[in-house]
């Protein structure tokens, strides 16, 4: 195995790892289409081509939510994986931290995610490396976005809110998505259940929340959108971070100690 | 959805955008800034699909940055709408001062469609404004008539465009360069 240089590292792209431009690959197989389209084996979709049918439809149902506060950053998600209907996986992992002190929170096609997860980890951890310091989120929200560019137009989806605390000194939040949006803020939910969660968090989320509150309000938006959509379901789990890094707040996975979080809003006895 | 808007006056442009980033029903963001600044005196307001308004306007961005430490002087203004039909489903208004030409304001679409315009609107309240600005506008406006003319465009959006946009970045670019203007955050209904 030959050993590559560093300026030839320096040079690589992190873009082209071996796929093929997707307006090309889709001119060419829709000119070949009626030969070809028998010879690939069944449930084997090319990312490239959006002629190839997918084998199963993919529905994107989930509920994440994200925001900053005094106390750093509160990432939420519920934990079902839909798929066509059924429920794929009921323990899923929807927030997937990226370095100690970023994590990313997933929407779209669950394989997507975990993919591009695992290449920006890759990516910021080679930059590490390279510069002897961490790529702030913002950069690692360019490099995201740039790494997906490349897709639009095709059946790749992912929708990520990027959680991090830069370089010690204070929380950044970003929301990525495949189409290429890429925007800073302090409040983002995103999901199928994304406006059920919209609605509670935005008469709830202030800069001074402690931490135990803002932990509570997260649970209880994730909570509320999988009670009223049918994509969001099961757990949820709750990350935070701060200048030490992520912690998974966990809790026994049942609605009554959700609700009894929040007595105000307990709900009338027949559905308790 | 969104909405741009550029009016030029005899020794400046002022231009203003909406500030509202949505994905479908959801307003995400309510302080986007649509507004990329090409050089000391040139704007580029860009609006249209998400991903590709900042991608694209990034992209010549940095092209013309690059452009001028290649070669030691900035682009002129004209020279900066080098545009070719792309994929790129965005829509442009390039405002700027030049310091032979004066200022000017140039309107282009997705199509790579170029015209130099003294008023220009794009966005669904385009159909609302445009014929606010053509009864409006005189080319001798001074700066303040042309900030009321603006307020006027936008309250007519506030009343009648069914999409709520609540508030505007307003710039002016003239012979001195780029100056942020207070924002238009229109009031209640009428």
């Amino acid at each position: 195995v030959r050993q590559k240089n560093s300026a030839e590292y320096l040079s690589e792209s992190p873009i082209q790892f071996g796929q093929i431009n997707p307006n090309i690959a889709s001119n060419f197989i829709n000119t070949l289409h009626q030969d070809l389209v028998l010879s690939f084996p069944p449930g084997f979709p090319p990312s490239c081509s959006p002629s190839v049918p997918l084998p199963f439809t993919m529905s994107h149902g989930t509920t994440t939510l994200a925001f900053i506060f005094q106390g750093g950053v509160i990432a939420a998600a519920d934990t079902r994986s839909s798929c066509n209907g059924l429920v794929a996986c009921p323990a899923s992992q929807k927030i997937l931290p990226v370095h100690s002190h970023l994590v990313g929170t997933t929407s779209g096609t669950s394989a997507d995610c975990a993919l591009w997860k695992r290449i920006l980890a890759r990516e910021l951890r080679l930059y590490q490396l390279r510069h002897g310091r961490r790529l702030s989120t913002a950069g690692a929200a360019k490099l995201l976005a740039h790494m997906l560019h490349p897709f639009k137009g095709t059946e790749l989806c992912v929708a990520a809110t990027l959680c991090g605390w830069d370089g010690g000194e204070r929380p950044s939040l970003y929301y990525v998505c495949s189409d290429g949006t890429r925007l800073q803020g302090e409040l983002f939910s995103v999901g199928s259940g994304s406006p059920y969660a919209y609605s509670v968090l935005d008469g709830g989320v202030r800069w001074g929340l402690t931490v135990e509150e803002a932990t509570s309000l997260a649970r209880q938006a994730v909570y509320r959108a999988t009670h009223r959509d049918a994509y969001s379901g099961n757990c949820v789990d709750v990350y935070h971070i701060t200048s030490k890094g992520w912690a998974l707040k966990t809790l026994p996975c049942k609605e009554e100690t959700i609700y009894k979080q929040d007595p105000e809003t307990l709900p009338p006895s027949h559905l308790r | 959805m969104e909405y741009l808007i550029g009016i030029q006056g005899p020794d400046f442009v002022l231009v203003a955008a909406d500030n509202v980033a949505a994905s479908s029903i959801i307003q995400m963001k309510q302080d986007q800034d649509k507004m990329f600044k090409l050089s000391d005196k040139i704007l580029l307001l860009c609006v249209g699909e998400a991903g590709d308004t900042v991608q694209f306007a990034e992209y010549i961005q940095k092209n013309i940055q690059l452009y001028k430490m290649r070669n030691e002087h900035s682009l002129q203004q004209r020279y900066g709408n080098d545009l070719f039909p792309t994929p790129y489903h965005v829509n442009l208004l390039l405002a700027g001062f030049d310091e032979t030409d004066g200022p000017g304001l140039y309107f282009m679409d997705y199509l790579s469609a170029l015209a130099k315009a003294p008023f220009a609107a794009h966005g669904y309240g385009a159909y609302l404004t445009l014929s606010i600005l053509d009864r409006y506008y005189r080319p001798d406006l001074t700066r303040d008539e042309a900030v009321e003319l603006l307020k006027k465009c936008i309250e007519e959006l506030n009343k009648r465009l069914i999409i709520n946009l609540p508030s505007f970045s307003v710039r002016l670019i003239d012979k001195d360069g780029i100056h942020d203007l207070e924002k238009l955050v229109p009031v209640g209904a009428k």
